[in-house]
């Protein structure tokens, strides 16, 4: 089933100044629920522009947007409502802090939407437990967390709301490459245990080829393709058009195939990558 | 909403007026103050409405923009005109009732002082959106120059004032984005009773100072590692050049300034 679903959605930022520039140019998109998808796409292809669209912080110049089917624009005093069910994690979330301590941060989402302290109590801890965060730094002031921690607090904070989609703004930016798998592998967990939608606007081909099922590619302020991420790195030529990378592992098995090994086409990670050479290592061993 | 502050917001363009040397434009601006409070005859104002004009459609400046920066002092200049109309009078009375009296010369009076206003506001306003915030401070330090024979520290001053200026973009784009961020997290800020208001404001002015501590910091960091060390003994990338345009503009400005304070003398 269809959660978000745009139709002709357009956005122009500093309409009639000489500054204008239309970030969203007619997407039309249908996001089904329980999804992880990638959002890809350039500098300024308008990824971030559309990400606010979803959950109303940018009223379309033009076009709709529907969460489950409806309007989200239609009835302006049920806009809270609607953050309520898209969460959305900004870049470098970790600036937004506040609180004096992390609980009591993690705890602004869910006491706005009006729920019983038992019940946020309850929330907070099992979305620390999912992110890493010890009781003992719940109890600390958010400043002083480190980099890393003070990222998963902010992003604890969205998810303790328990949105029906939750979209992340590039969630590893800046963090190292084991605080990148780690942050990616309690994202992808938090998104089978709430079986939501998780939107993860990435940079990184190998992060989301590994950990979403759907990619949403963006180019020059339209929707280029929506698709099985499979399927949409098999177009590897057309993306590169884009000024887009493949998975640094893809483009070694096309190279791979184009030499006339027999790989299929949709190798994308390094495990299938793996299993693919090995078995055919194998053949090549019987058939000696 | 709060893209509407225009504070020192430059608006790019290539007209004769964003080209003139900053620090002409400036002393003239002044004089153009200087005239209009200075002035209490209609002529002059007159005079300064055409000169504000003329400006205004040499730099090719939308009327738009130039309404969008009177529009936050309608409240003021109401007030003023209310203020002027009660309590300035002469023996001309129009209409009385109980204590108010209105009266010709408060009538004049606020319409003046409205257009007076008006007037001040779109003279400086075309002086920020034609000269970009650099330029600004550029001028005023050279201005400001003669100063530094009595110790002020003239440079330092033009540097805070760059610094301030630049960063008030970055500053609102980051408001904007916290604000973003919380209303994300179900805050509400435009509705509910004052002190609710105000406890809003807490999860957004926070994170602000926090970055804007931040901010500072490393910007004076990035200041020492360059080894900056004031103004003594510095070159400038841009150097202010004053030619032919500028004395002529100045000219102008001169001319039509002289011609409302002789009108003011001789209406009297």
């Amino acid at each position: 089933m269809a959660i978000l679903t745009t139709e002709g959605l357009t956005y122009t930022y500093s309409a009639g100044t000489p500054f204008e520039k239309t970030a969203v140019d007619h997407v039309d998109i249908s996001i089904e629920d329980n999804t992880m998808c990638g959002v890809i796409g350039h500098t300024g292809s308008g990824k971030s522009t559309l990400m606010q669209h979803f959950n109303g912080l940018l009223k379309p110049t033009e076009g709709k947007v529907f969460l489950e089917g409806k309007d989200i624009w239609a009835d302006k005093s049920r806009m809270r409502d609607v953050r309520f069910r898209v969460g959305l994690v900004f870049q470098y979330p970790e600036y937004q802090l506040f609180e004096e301590t992390v609980y009591r941060d993690i705890a602004f989402g869910p006491k706005n939407m009006g729920l019983s302290d038992d019940e946020i109590r309850h929330r907070i801890h099992e979305t620390a437990q999912m992110l890493g965060l010890t009781e003992d730094m719940l109890k600390r002031s958010p400043f002083a967390l480190s980099g890393g921690q003070k990222r998963r607090a902010a992003i604890a904070g969205v998810m303790a709301m328990r949105p029906k989609v939750l979209i992340l703004d590039e969630p590893c930016a800046g963090l190292d490459p084991r605080g990148r798998a780690e942050m990616l592998c309690q994202i992808r967990d938090y998104q089978r245990k709430t079986q939501s939608t998780v939107l993860l606007v990435s940079h990184s081909m190998e992060d989301v080829a590994e950990f979403t099922d759907k990619l949403l590619v963006m180019s020059k302020a339209k929707l280029f393709c929506y698709d099985d991420t499979a399927v949409v790195f098999r177009r590897a030529e057309e993306l590169k058009a884009l000024g887009l990378r493949v998975p640094q592992i893809a483009s070694v098995m096309g190279a791979l195939r184009k030499c006339g090994y027999d790989l299929p086409p949709d190798l994308y990670t390094v495990e299938k990558a793996r299993d693919a050479l090995l078995s055919l290592l194998r053949k090549g061993a019987a058939e000696c | 909403m709060l893209k509407d502050i225009t504070i020192g917001q430059y608006f790019p363009g290539d007209s004769v007026i964003h080209r003139m040397d900053p620090r002409f434009k400036i002393v003239c601006t002044l004089l153009l103050i200087v005239t209009l409070f200075a002035g209490n005859s209609l002529w002059t104002l007159v005079i300064g409405g055409v000169f504000v004009l003329l400006v205004q459609i040499l730099s090719r400046i939308p009327g738009k923009l130039l309404w969008k920066s009177l529009r936050p002092i309608l409240p003021i200049l109401l007030f003023t005109a209310v203020l002027n109309l009660l309590f300035v009078g002469d023996d001309e009375v129009l209409w009385e009732w109980q204590f108010i009296k209105l009266t010709m010369g408060g009538l004049q009076m606020s319409v003046f002082m409205i257009v007076r206003i008006i007037l001040l506001i779109v003279g400086s306003s075309l002086l920020t959106y034609t000269t970009s915030p650099i330029l600004l401070t550029d001028a005023i330090e050279s201005l400001m120059s003669p100063l530094k024979g009595i110790k002020f520290p003239v440079h330092e001053m033009a540097m805070m004032m760059s610094i301030a200026l630049r960063f008030i973009p970055t500053l609102i784009e980051e408001t904007d984005k916290i604000m973003s961020a919380q209303k994300a997290r179900g805050a509400t800020l435009d509705s509910g009773k004052v002190m609710e208001r105000i406890r809003a404001l807490i999860p957004i002015l926070v994170p602000l100072f926090v970055s804007a501590f931040r901010r500072a910091e490393e910007l004076a960091t990035a200041m020492e590692c360059r080894c900056y060390r004031g103004g003594e003994g510095r070159t400038r990338l841009r150097q202010l050049k004053a030619g032919a345009r500028d004395y002529i503009g100045f000219a102008v400005s001169f001319l039509f300034m002289a011609g409302a304070v002789t009108v003011n003398i001789l209406s009297k």
